[in-house]
């Protein structure tokens, strides 16, 4: 027999968000539940690991598996049941958080949880355990889940909630997609009464100032979030904008029906009204050298140097990384480097870390802070403290000198007692994560593992790298 | 598939993946090792399990546990081919460049016929190639993206009365890359030709007179550039490419009197 056995014609290569990572796998994409067991039935039988994908937003290798199968669930997107009255909408896996708030909108609901993109699927959401600009006051999405059911490699048909199966459920949710695939999902969305948030957006100068901000916020505002120069140092150091927003109540918004409208969500149209979005990261792409870096940044700490209160649609304010198409292409390859800190350590962490991506000439172009509470959830990379998320634009003259300085911020950060998130960093070592995960936690989930997943069907290059011997 | 921090690909640490056939001595040998200096992840194939397991742990000495791997096969045995393929893709978490080098010699005289010695050399410097680029073209093809290098030889350029089944096993596998470029080049997939002309390695041990002889270090490194300039066809060293041009040009008229 000289032929190959295994769907060649399926063969695609996948990237990663940043287009800093692609690997060629066999790509699936099944509508039922029937389609994914005969593709795990054909994996078993040619040998082959699966990996399940939806959006494919994660910066690193969370949605790769080289030379292996790839499910894509994005077309099993429908919504099983929506009930404008509770709040509670079941929906398959491959559904996207821009199709679930244009459903729930209309009828004052918004999703409780968003990440910085409206196109990620709740299959992806939950394997990742997302969080959002409020994620002190109400958690990662795993929160707002009220059920799931899961088929597992084992075959067998779950179903979870935080009572029934609560292990399975606080593990699959986080779980990276190791230890079965979501097959329907029961989210509880948020009761709102505007389709707009009152947004307070003020300039703190310096890294202190800059998180007790954030600190002092985030329990009274319902999304808080900052914007960090990366490119400031010395007595700037850390210095950005807050942007702290609440909800508007009816009382303040007489063009309430009108907002709850999807059209009247748009988001920002063009750059000075005439260019069309799609071309928009070419005329980037000459900026993102760290001349450019610096002058951006600086550009936008001085336009945020006067306090400003304004009305913001909800998908303005949370989709900021979908303003512009394809923005990432701007940088060629792009990763992030992000690490939630304990409150009592972060400030000494990330002075160090922005100091040293200085000195070594090569700062990040983009800094993202937020405040975190910890939760039950088994993977979870939230702490009592703040997340610090940084872009790095990725070239071949500065891969091996990133490659040192990231590890180097690998050690500054475990030392302050902190953690991870496996939807960004794309370098973190095993022995990084068995460190901020604990030989609990990692026992835990290879129990789990052993148990749903006995012969490790489910496997992704993210998996391999990070937990596997 | 067990992972470690040689073999996961990481943005900052990325990798590329080679299939050499041929790889426990000689040119495949020295392109392994080349190779490795770049960093790729290999699956070394060859009949001779001993040699080719010194190869790898050579090379897995300098750049990490994993960075080879030693798959023993007979090019002759062209059914195993598709599973030892897929197997190997699964190994190394997929395939950036397929180099096929294997190939013998068995020496005749000029008033010799023998076709047990002809079959053998068309086998292993033709047939087995054939197996193995009918499988991974496709997936290049699929893919839009690869390398598939043959080690052809100058004996392709002309048959001449010194061994007519080394020159005919030589000039299949050269005109079937040929084929192959034109059918792949399209789709964004880089076949490349090479032609060594004496090589020092074990296939030199019958030649009478050899000159401009090639170390297999250098071929491997002329390869290694082709590669990445994306040549279509090469001779190594150089100078051969021009005498062969000599050669290949002789009217037959007297080509078929000359008596090399």
């Amino acid at each position: 027999m000289t032929n190959l056995t295994l769907p060649y014609e399926r063969l695609t290569y996948l990237e990663n968000f940043g287009h800093s990572l692609k690997a060629a796998s066999y790509l699936y994409h099944p509508t039922s539940v029937d389609e994914i067991e005969s593709i795990f039935k054909f994996a078993r039988q040619n040998g082959l690991k699966v990996t399940v994908r939806g959006a494919g937003r994660s910066y690193n290798d969370a949605a790769l598996n080289g030379a292996g199968i790839v499910i894509n669930l994005t077309r099993m997107n429908k919504i099983i049941d929506w009930n404008p009255k509770t709040g509670l909408v079941t929906a398959e896996p491959g559904l996207t958080l821009e199709n679930l708030w244009h459903v729930v909108l209309p009828d004052s609901w918004w999703p409780p949880v968003v990440s910085g993109t409206m196109s990620t699927t709740l299959g992806g959401c939950l394997g990742m355990n997302i969080h959002g600009k409020n994620n002190f006051r109400m958690g990662p999405i795993g929160e707002h889940v009220t059920e799931f059911t899961a088929l597992l490699p084992t075959g067998a048909q779950v179903t979870c909630s935080p009572t029934r199966n609560g292990d399975l459920f606080h593990s699959m949710i986080s779980g990276m997609g190791m230890l079965g695939v979501f097959t329907s999902i029961t989210l509880q969305m948020k009761k709102i009464e505007s389709g707009f948030l009152e947004v307070h957006a003020f300039a703190v100068p310096d890294l202190k100032t800059h998180l007790q901000a954030i600190l002092e916020n985030a329990p009274v505002c319902d999304y808080t979030v900052g914007w960090l120069d990366t490119t400031a140092g010395g007595s700037g150091l850390g210095r950005g904008q807050i942007h702290a927003a609440k909800y508007l109540h009816e009382a303040n918004d007489p063009e309430m029906k009108k907002g709850l409208q999807v059209q009247n969500q748009t988001l920002p149209a063009t750059m000075f009204g005439v260019f069309p979005k799609s071309i928009i990261h070419y005329f980037m792409a000459p900026f993102t050298f760290n001349l450019g870096f610096w002058g951006v940044n600086t550009a936008k700490y001085v336009a945020s140097l006067r306090d400003e209160t304004y009305r913001q649609s909800h998908a303005a304010f949370h989709f900021l990384l979908d303003y512009v198409p394809n923005w990432e292409l701007a940088f060629g390859e792009l990763i992030q480097y992000q690490s939630f800190i304990p409150k009592e350590t972060a400030e000494d962490a990330w002075r160090e870390i922005l100091t040293i991506s200085q000195k070594r000439g090569m700062p990040s172009h983009l800094g993202v802070t937020k405040r975190h509470r910890p939760d039950k959830f088994l993977l979870t990379h939230a702490v009592d403290g703040f997340s610090l998320a940084l872009d790095f634009k990725v070239t071949r003259g500065n891969r091996a000198k990133m490659l040192v300085m990231l590890q180097e911020f690998d050690k500054i950060v475990l030392d302050a007692g902190g953690r991870f998130y496996f939807a960004k960093n794309s370098e973190t070592s095993p022995e990084s994560a068995a460190k901020f995960l604990g030989a609990e936690t990692v026992a835990r989930f290879k129990a789990l593992k052993q148990r749903t997943d006995p012969n490790n069907l489910l496997e992704s290059d993210l998996y391999r790298r990070v937990f596997a011997v | 598939m067990p992972v470690n921090k040689t073999t996961a690909a990481t943005p900052l640490q990325p990798r590329r993946r080679a299939i050499i056939i041929g790889s426990a001595q000689g040119l495949g040998a020295a392109m392994a090792r080349r190779l490795a200096r770049e960093g790729y992840l290999l699956g070394l194939a060859d009949r001779n399990g001993e040699l080719l397991g010194k190869v790898c742990a050579e090379i897995n000495q300098a750049g990490g546990p994993g960075q080879a791997r030693a798959y023993v096969h007979d090019v002759t045995n062209t059914e195993e081919v598709p599973a030892l393929l897929q197997k190997i893709m699964a190994d190394l978490g997929g395939l950036d460049a397929f180099i096929y080098v294997a190939g013998i010699l068995l020496p005749t005289t000029p008033t010799t016929y023998e076709f047990d010695k002809d079959r053998k050399m068309m086998e292993v410097n033709a047939l087995g190639a054939l197996a193995w680029y009918n499988l991974v073209a496709p997936i290049f093809q699929a893919l839009h993206s690869g390398t598939i290098v043959g080690v052809s030889s100058v004996a392709a350029d002309r048959g001449r009365l010194g061994n007519p089944g080394y020159n005919a096993s030589k000039a299949a596998l050269d005109t079937y890359l040929e084929a192959l470029r034109n059918r792949l080049t399209r789709h964004g997939v880089h076949v490349l030709t090479v032609k060594p002309g004496y090589m020092d390695t074990d296939m030199l041990k019958g030649v009478e007179r050899p000159f401009l002889v090639a170390s297999p270090d250098k071929a491997a490194e002329d390869i290694w550039n082709a590669m990445r300039r994306r040549k279509q066809t090469i001779y190594t060293l150089g100078a051969w490419g021009l005498i062969m041009l000599i050669i290949k040009h002789i009217p037959s008229l007297i080509f078929r009197r000359l008596s090399f």
